[in-house]
């Protein structure tokens, strides 16, 4: 088990991260801490794929045109890739959270949930 | 070298290309966005023809196409095939009749018509596309331009409604993504068909099993299933009613079909069948849907809010007839459930429709206002009656037919709770949608305040013509899905050789 978390450290911590960023859309009151912990689920997933390609010795998988391809130690590719394509879709998608958090604000002048519901009632 | 080949990109990439158009020509004058909207989607809806022609009567099936040209082992293939040529022409129909209303009915601006595009085009990916991290790249592009859509709604309400979509949307999206990571870790590839030849044989079962709890999870909540349903019936409520229809009948449906697809394409039903409870766990959330959403409908006083319930439990039904397709490899209810998707998809594309004429037009929104209906308004309550009836599973409806072939699977593979709950539900959604017919029909309105005495509010910007195109649009959809009622055996003729395929 010991042996385990010592190897595997990178995967508890993001499962950690995981928990934290799902707790904190959850439990938060305030509407940009949400998507704060939205994001912060997302990076723990993008950490996840990146530990998952991780070798040990591995080098970038950048591969000279000259060298014996095969006797190359790269990292797998394919995560990395992956991994910049969610990101940008990340930050698409806070972008249109974060504005949409801004028409809320104009409209109701709170960031707080339980303010906005009350408010609301109110109308 | 046949030209069909190219039609899969091209259904994908002329959307999400013109949908810059109307930001790019808005800068020299208004109004360019609904003639680019038109062409473009009524092009797309006679490309979906084109291959929906070579795929059904073609002899080189699935048409494919490998994306800059690297072979799908570690590139992305398109693929068309017999279940999503179906929803394609769904989506590019539904996109093509839906503009119709808002070129009257609204919203205006050309930024509308690019999210609209952007939807169109995102939902086809989903659609086309045969790798699994594409098709999160594509939920998440349908899913940006719905969170957008439903925030150009006119009230304040609207954004806390697109916010609260956005934050369970983006969740849900993150799940798949797990799940994704998961399969990668156990098998290296992303493919769909890799995938499904490297899983049975992976050496680590379990994170095959992580793999697909992640997965149902989030479909389940994109597809809006009780208890992640939360964020469905505001967003549908709140969004302007031009748009409501859209998604109402597409994003969701693309969801349940991506699911679908990754049931029988990647995993494959036998694997599942001898996962431990992955049959129980999805029909069991299936079948708490159907319940949950119709009790949730009766209730409901809005008559867009009520529609939205209504969805989660039609989709309720989708998700347990995919649960009997794992339970007990049942073709019938495979078949049940793409015809279910289609017609659902178009009875609620054509009462959202109704929905948006009559508040426009009647300045009706809730049920009690739709008294009086059928003697002023005699068209639209005729189509709304005829598509409610068709929703509640009255031959010859096109919700008939789903709902007997998703209770036929359940009868023939002996899950008699699936069955019950099935009729059950027959007699629930009897129960909202008859409550509409009744105002509608055997109401009087003077019992009540005559609704066009309210002030004009709702209405956009006080205009409240209707046009022959905007009642034309309603009336086709009710015609459409008696239509496509009478074509279910033909839907399932045209489905056999994919079912043969997958079920083998």
């Amino acid at each position: 088990m010991i042996e385990l978390l010592t190897s595997h450290y990178t995967y508890v911590l993001v499962f950690v991260l995981l928990g934290l960023g799902i707790y904190m859309t959850i439990a938060s009151e305030n509407l940009v801490k949400k998507l704060i912990g939205v994001s912060l689920f997302q990076t723990a997933i993008f950490l996840f794929f990146i530990s998952m390609a991780y070798i040990e010795g591995g080098s970038a998988p950048i591969v000279p045109a000259e060298a014996d391809p095969g006797r190359l130690m790269v990292a797998s590719p394919l995560p990395q890739v992956i991994v910049l394509t969610a990101i940008v879709v990340g930050i698409a998608l806070t972008a249109v959270g974060l504005a949409l958090v801004i028409r809320i604000y104009a409209e109701y002048g709170t960031l707080r949930e339980d303010t906005l519901r009350e408010v609301r009632a109110d109308e | 070298m046949s030209n069909v080949e190219l039609l899969p990109p091209l259904l994908i990439a002329a959307p999400l290309l013109a949908a810059t158009l109307p930001i790019v020509l808005g800068l020299w004058t208004d109004r360019t966005g609904w003639p680019i909207a038109a062409v473009t989607t009524t092009g797309l809806f006679g490309a979906a023809v084109a291959l929906a022609s070579a795929v059904y009567t073609g002899t080189d099936v699935p048409v494919t196409h490998e994306l800059g040209g690297y072979p799908r082992t570690y590139g992305i293939q398109l693929v068309a095939d017999q279940f999503s040529v179906l929803i394609a022409l769904l989506v590019t129909a539904v996109a093509t009749g839906v503009l119709v209303y808002t070129r009257q009915g609204g919203p205006r601006g050309n930024t509308f018509y690019t999210a609209y595009l952007l939807l169109t085009g995102g939902l086809l990916g989903i659609t086309l596309t045969g790798d699994v991290f594409n098709l999160f790249v594509f939920l998440e592009i349908t899913s940006i331009a719905t969170y957008a859509l439903v925030a150009s709604g006119d009230g304040p309400e609207s954004a806390v409604a697109a916010l609260k979509y956005l934050i369970l949307g983006t969740m849900a999206a993150s799940m798949y993504l797990i799940g994704v990571a998961f399969l990668l870790m156990a098998t290296g590839t992303l493919n769909m068909i890799e995938l499904a030849m490297a899983i049975p044989a992976a050496e680590r079962p379990t994170l095959i099993r992580a793999g697909f709890g992640f997965i149902a999870v989030g479909f389940v909540t994109k597809v809006a299933q009780w208890p992640l349903h939360t964020w469905q019936p505001s967003a549908y409520q709140q969004a302007p009613d031009g748009v409501t229809p859209l998604i109402a009948a597409l994003v969701s449906t693309a969801s349940a079909y991506a699911f679908g697809r990754l049931i029988v394409t990647v995993f494959g039903v036998d694997y599942l069948t001898a996962m431990p409870n992955a049959a129980a766990i999805v029909l069991t959330i299936g079948c708490v849907s159907v319940l949950a959403g119709t009790v949730l409908a009766v209730i409901q006083t809005e008559v867009k809010r009520m529609l939205a319930y209504s969805s989660v439990s039609q989709f309720g039904l989708v998700i347990a007839a995919y649960g009997v397709v794992i339970a007990g490899s049942s073709e019938t209810a495979f078949i049940g459930a793409a015809i279910h998707l289609l017609g659902h998809g178009l009875l609620k594309a054509g009462l959202f429709l109704g929905a948006a004429l009559v508040a426009r037009s009647y300045g009706a929104r809730t049920v009690d206002e739709y008294a009086g209906l059928a003697k002023a308004r005699p068209v639209v309550a005729g189509a709304m009656a005829v598509l409610l009836l068709s929703l509640v599973g009255v031959p010859p409806g096109v919700g008939f037919v789903g709902k007997w072939y998703i209770a036929l699977g359940a009868v023939q593979s002996q899950l008699w709770p699936v069955a019950a709950v099935i009729f059950l539900s027959t007699m629930l959604t009897l129960a909202y949608a008859a409550r509409l017919l009744e105002k509608m029909y055997f109401t009087p309105p003077a019992a009540l305040d005559w609704p066009r005495t309210r002030e004009p509010v709702a209405t956009d910007g006080g205009d409240t013509t209707v046009s022959i195109g905007m009642l034309a649009i309603v009336v086709i959809a009710a015609v459409g899905a008696v239509a496509l009622g009478f074509a279910g055996g033909t839907i399932a003729g045209l489905l056999e050789p994919f079912l043969i395929e997958v079920f083998n």
